[in-house]
Formats: structure tokens, C-alpha cells, sequence
């Protein structure tokens, strides 16, 4: 019990620590024009611009992909998949990937995604390696979310006629939203700091550009273009400040850490919130 | 002549019907009818198998797998086994309505949780959702407490209520047969003394089937009574017949307290 507080307390103090010095180094390069402007080699013009549009439409691609298919998977094992040695393989499969080392995710998706599929070092291949990251998670969420719910409810609305089908989307998923949102949540607040397997994929370190728009002045208004641009995200424009020399570019990856930090608990934060609130309707 | 009439008093016939878990045995060949409009209690001690036998009238078995029933549970007037596998049981359980052990409403609105058995029917219609709704409401004793608040969530009614909300649920649909798995051992005596008031109410409009494991609230509500012990049906009658003469010895030391 005691080893275990004192444990838990280097482990708090070590980041307190950590986040105080990166708070000191950084927090006088947080301004407007950081977010705004485009790496450079004058430590005190360059910005997290491209890092961090880039970080964003690459989550976009993750969320996009990861939700449905998780979500989906998490369903049919829980309720629709037959219990034989074939489904208890797959479950234990999902299980062990959520403990696969990020690299190996980025070896596949530099195989899978960049060359076999053709989509190069792209926003789209970045996106979907860290979709195959984070899936576990959300599948691993949604099962547990639904298995909150108590049978009794899933007996009272077969009891009324309804069928399966019925019964997953009017009660199972929105009883288990907040689980599954959660999980969601969670899920990406850790492939947003995720640097290995973007690295492997192959993202630049320098970018001085933005993808293009995925809004068009021109019918349909609508781009799609910007998935397969090259890109950067933000803990990969860390890694490149780090590595120079000047002392400035440490300062300015201090700050990009900061942002980095931040946008991580905001997410956290935020799916604690919707857990608190959805579940205050719901007692069982 | 005779038997026809006969078979018009009847709602439901069981017929050898047999049940099993995996390999275990759990119901025996059991002969049984229901009613037309009138109430059935089925009493036994605990395991005796009475809510499994509840719960194959709207095959709520079917949702697990391994289990497996022999023998027919006919339908009367349609005369149609409902444990053919042909019949889908969503079909019988919109004919056949249960109320549960525990109140169990879902973790939406009064409104939502009375409609959703006329949802799940197709029933879109505003005007008529919000006439079923004080129906079913009206006839589960409810209507009075919470017509000013149907939108409040079903969680903040108190266990009464939520089971009588459960019972509006299950009205809702208007079931031909309406099971009842020990509605009231999860709720205080006044609570118990309102449900069974409101199911002798019931029986005009419903056949209704009670398992219960409360010998005094079998006498009070039901017109007829089956006794159960170990998968089998040790004797069916009038349930005066059953509390004041049994045939059966068995039932006689169970009555009077002697076993279970």
C-alpha cells in the first residue's frame, strides 16, 4: 500500500516536473503567429502551422475509419458472433494487438498502405495506420460498454417484440455511448502523440505548405484531395526542433509539446465529461 | 358440441411439452391449459422450474443457445403451435406480452418507455402513440401519477411505479396473454397489495399466467392454480380445489407448509 503511494507519487512528481520545465521553456513562445506560420530556419519565425493542420486531418482519417469499424466489430462479437473456438481466437487476438508495439503498426501500414495499396507517404496512409492502432481500444470499449448493460433490459425489449437488430441500435448503443465514447476518445488522445509509426510511414520533417483545402469554391464544394498530400504532425515537428543544435529550437519544442500536452488532457478531460454526464441518466 | 365449447374457454393448451438446457432436463411432459380471461398461478418451490415454463409461452429461450423444447404450446383461436420453428418468436411475443421479476424500464422517458413495444410495431402516428399511451397507462393504474410528467426519465418513478410502468409497457400492445415472472418479490408489501389489485383487474381484458412464489398471493389473485416440483406439473386445478382439497399429496404438504 505505502511502497505503492510512493511509487505512484515519483511517477506524478517526474511528470509535474517534466511538464513545469516544458511549461518554463515554452510558454514564452505561445502566440498567435506560432500557430500561424510555417517551419523555418529562424527559430524565432518558425510555427506549428503545417504540424498542426496536419495533425488534425490525420485524426479526422483515424476517427473516420477506427469508429466505425471498432465500433462495429465491438457489436458483432458481443452479440452477434457465435461463441467457438474461431470467435474466443479472434478476442484474444484483439486483446494481445492493444499491446503491439506502435512501430510494428507503422511497418504494416508501410507495406499495406504506402506501397501495396499505392497510397504513398499520404494524410490517408498515416490516418489509417493509427486507426489500426487505436481499433483495439475502441473494440475493447465498446464490448465492455454493452456488457455493462444488465440483461434484464435486453430481455425487456425482446420481451416486446423487438428484434436483434432492434435492440442494438434503441437500447445496447446508446445505453453504451458513453463507454464507447470514452473509448473513442481515449483511443485517439493516444494516436495524437503517437510518433513511431508516422515516422515509419515516412512524413516529413520540413513542410512548408498546406495540404489542399478540403473546402472548394467550386461544385462540389467538396475536396478530397488533401489525402493523399504530404504532411507533418505535431510530435514529428518536435522531434525535428529537438534534434537541431541552436538552442531556440529547443525552446520552440517545448512549446509544441505544450500544445501537444494540452490538446492530450482537453481530450481526456473532455471524455471524462461525457462519461459524468451521460451516465447521470443512467443507474443500474 | 361439447368439446368445442370447451376448447373456446381455452386460450393457450400445453401439450407434453418437455425442456431442455444443453442436456439438462428441465421441464417433464408437462399438460396444462389456460383460460380464456382468467388467471393462472404457477406455484413450487425454488428450481421447481415455473419460470421456465413462463418464459417458453413467448420463447424467450431462443435468445441462448442449446436450448431446445419438445411438445406443442397451442394458440387458440388460431390453433397454432408457437413452438414450431417456422413460427418466428418475434411474431409471439407481440401476442404475448411478459412483465419481470424486477421493474426493468429502459432509461428513457415514461412516454418512450410505453411506446416503444408500438415502435417497435411500426406505430409513427402522434395521435395514435398518445392514445395507447393513456390507455395502457389508465389501465396499469398509473395514468393518474405521472400524466403531468411523461417526459420525466422512468428511473425517477419509485419500484411500484416503475413495475406498473412496466405493466403499461407490456399493455400497450394490447397481448393476447400477458406473463407475469414473480412481478412483485422486488417490492414493498403496499407496492405487492396495488399490482395484484391492478392484475385481478386485468383479467377482463387478458389471460394472464403468474408465477409466483407466494402462496397467499396465488390464493388471492388466481382463478386457477398449477403446482410444480422438479420440472414436473404435480396438479393442475380451480385454485380453491388446489388450497382447500388437494387431490395430490404432494401438493397438500406443500400448501399446509409441510415442504418448500
Amino acid at each position: 500500500m505505502i511502497t505503492g503511494i510512493i511509487a505512484l507519487m515519483i511517477a506524478i512528481l517526474t511528470f509535474i516536473a517534466l511538464f513545469a520545465q516544458m511549461l518554463i521553456d515554452g510558454m514564452p513562445r505561445l502566440s498567435w503567429d506560432f500557430f500561424t506560420s510555417f517551419p523555418s530556419r529562424r527559430p524565432e519565425s518558425a510555427g506549428i502551422l503545417s504540424a498542426w493542420v496536419g495533425t488534425t486531418l490525420v485524426m479526422l482519417v483515424t476517427a473516420v475509419s477506427a469508429v466505425p469499424l471498432g465500433v462495429g466489430a465491438g457489436v458483432y462479437l458481443e452479440e452477434y458472433a457465435p461463441k467457438n473456438l474461431f470467435t474466443e481466437i479472434i478476442e484474444i487476438n484483439v486483446t494481445n494487438l492493444a499491446g503491439v508495439p506502435s512501430i510494428i503498426y507503422g511497418l504494416l501500414a508501410l507495406g499495406l498502405f504506402v506501397y501495396q495499396l499505392g497510397f504513398g507517404q499520404s494524410i490517408l496512409a498515416a490516418g489509417l495506420a493509427l486507426a489500426l492502432l487505436i481499433l483495439p481500444v475502441v473494440i475493447v470499449a465498446t464490448r465492455e460498454a454493452i456488457r455493462s448493460i444488465p440483461i434484464a433490459i435486453r430481455e425487456g425489449a425482446y420481451a416486446l417484440g423487438a428484434t436483434k437488430w432492434q435492440t442494438v441500435s434503441d437500447h445496447l448503443l446508446p445505453y453504451s455511448s458513453a463507454g464507447i465514447l470514452t473509448g473513442i476518445i481515449i483511443g485517439l488522445a493516444r494516436a495524437i502523440g503517437e510518433t513511431a509509426p508516422i515516422i515509419t510511414i515516412g512524413a516529413l520533417t520540413f513542410i512548408a505548405f498546406l495540404p489542399p483545402s478540403p473546402i472548394t469554391d467550386e461544385f462540389p464544394y467538396i475536396s478530397f484531395e488533401w489525402l493523399t498530400a504530404p504532411f507533418t504532425v505535431m510530435p514529428i515537428q518536435m522531434f525535428n526542433w529537438v534534434s537541431r543544435p541552436e538552442e531556440a529550437f529547443q525552446l520552440n519544442a517545448a512549446a509544441a509539446g505544450l500544445v501537444l500536452v494540452v490538446m492530450t488532457l482537453t481530450m481526456n478531460g473532455l471524455a471524462i465529461y461525457l462519461r459524468y454526464r451521460m451516465r447521470k441518466n443512467i443507474k443500474w | 358440441m361439447q368439446k368445442s365449447t370447451e376448447i373456446n374457454q381455452y386460450k393457450s393448451e400445453v401439450k407434453n411439452l418437455s425442456f431442455y438446457y444443453g442436456t439438462f432436463n428441465a421441464l417433464k411432459n408437462i399438460d396444462m391449459v389456460l383460460h380464456d380471461k382468467k388467471i393462472t398461478a404457477l406455484i413450487g418451490p425454488s428450481g421447481c422450474g415455473k419460470s421456465t415454463f413462463l418464459r417458453c409461452f413467448n420463447r424467450m429461450h431462443d435468445l441462448y443457445p442449446g436450448n431446445r423444447y419438445e411438445g406443442d404450446i397451442m394458440l387458440y383461436p388460431d390453433n397454432v403451435n408457437i413452438l414450431l420453428p417456422r413460427v418466428d418468436p418475434i411474431e409471439v411475443r407481440m401476442r404475448i406480452s411478459m412483465v419481470f421479476q424486477k421493474p426493468n424500464p429502459f432509461p428513457k422517458s415514461i412516454y418512450e418507455n410505453v411506446a416503444y413495444g408500438l415502435r417497435v410495431r411500426g406505430i409513427k402516428q402522434r395521435a395514435i402513440l398518445d392514445e395507447k399511451i393513456e390507455d395502457a397507462l389508465r389501465n396499469a393504474a398509473l395514468w393518474d401519477e405521472v400524466k403531468d410528467r411523461l417526459n420525466d426519465l422512468a428511473f425517477n418513478l419509485s419500484g411500484g411505479q416503475q413495475q406498473r410502468l412496466c405493466i403499461a409497457r407490456a399493455l400497450a400492445t394490447d397481448p393476447e396473454i400477458l406473463l407475469f415472472d414473480e412481478p412483485t418479490s422486488a417490492l414493498d408489501p403496499i407496492a405487492t397489495a396495488s399490482i395484484e389489485e391492478l392484475i385481478a383487474d386485468l383479467k377482463d381484458k387478458v389471460t394472464i399466467l403468474i408465477v409466483t412464489h407466494n402462496m397467499q398471493q396465488a390464493a388471492r389473485v388466481s382463478d386457477y392454480t398449477a403446482y410444480m416440483y422438479l420440472g414436473e406439473l404435480i396438479e393442475f386445478d380451480e385454485t380453491d380445489t388446489i388450497f382447500i382439497k388437494p387431490k395430490n399429496k404432494q401438493t397438500e404438504d406443500y400448501i399446509t407448509g409441510r415442504f418448500g
